[in-house]
């Protein structure tokens, strides 16, 4: 199992903060799972297509598309920061 | 070296004498407070919310601290940022740099301001007569950060 984390105006979009997910045995990278996200269609296709600036991280580091992804991760999406 | 969040305000005086006690190597400390406005993008702002990611932010902010450290003389430095529900004129954000001399502080509160501003996570959301909306990031602000890359002018 893997965390997800959504964050400000992409977790209101997605309507969930927080899941756990079954990691699938094709998803290795942040980018297979965005994709993967993406699959579940209506809000997910929307805000998880690869037009979207969405920042992502893996276990509280900021993810490129190609960072791996293994069972036990903390993943979180969320809008680019507007802090301070 | 401290990063604090939350939602209660911040006393920068009493912060600023906290770093000077016991330290005689201090001979500057350069501070920045940034306070919410009453307008954004021509709208006038009711209340203001930040969100945070518990655990990163902290972690993402003590980097560019180090940052920070690696670049210019730090003896100490601390940041505070409030989230939850805030007003204008609020307090939202405090940078206190302390050093030996008054270039090394101004030059590391402006570095860790602008880092912060495009790399720790927080979001804001803005609530204005017109309804709530989620604040985009700026260009202005990832330019600002840009300025500080190795080699640029500012930077050196």
């Amino acid at each position: 199992m893997i965390t997800l984390l959504y964050f400000a105006r992409l977790r209101e979009a997605l309507g969930t903060g927080r899941e756990e997910l079954a990691l699938p045995a094709d998803v290795t990278t942040l980018g297979a799972l965005r994709s993967h996200l993406a699959q579940r269609g209506d809000a997910w296709a929307k805000e998880m297509a690869g037009g979207r600036n969405l920042r992502a991280a893996v276990n509280q580091d900021v993810a490129m598309p190609d960072t791996p992804i293994k069972d036990g991760d903390e993943v979180a999406f969320f809008p680019p920061v507007t802090g301070g | 070296m401290s990063v604090r969040i939350h939602e209660q305000d911040f006393d920068v005086s009493a912060e600023m004498a906290a770093m000077r006690r016991g330290n005689p190597k201090i001979g500057a400390i350069a501070s920045f407070v940034g306070v919410v406005r009453d307008i954004n993008e021509g709208d006038s702002i009711a209340t203001m919310t930040l969100e945070h990611y518990p655990g990163m932010t902290e972690k993402a902010i003590t980097e560019i601290i180090d940052q920070a450290r690696s670049r210019w003389e730090v003896l100490d430095a601390l940041v505070i940022h409030r989230v939850g529900t805030l007003k204008p004129t609020d307090q939202i954000v405090l940078v206190i740099v302390a050093s030996t001399h008054r270039g090394d502080a101004f030059a590391a509160c402006e570095f860790i301001m602008d880092y912060l501003k495009t790399k720790a996570p927080f979001w804001k959301k803005e609530i204005t007569p017109q309804g709530a909306r989620w604040v985009d990031a700026r260009v202005v602000d990832d330019r600002a950060a840009q300025r500080w890359e190795q080699g640029s002018k500012k930077g050196q």
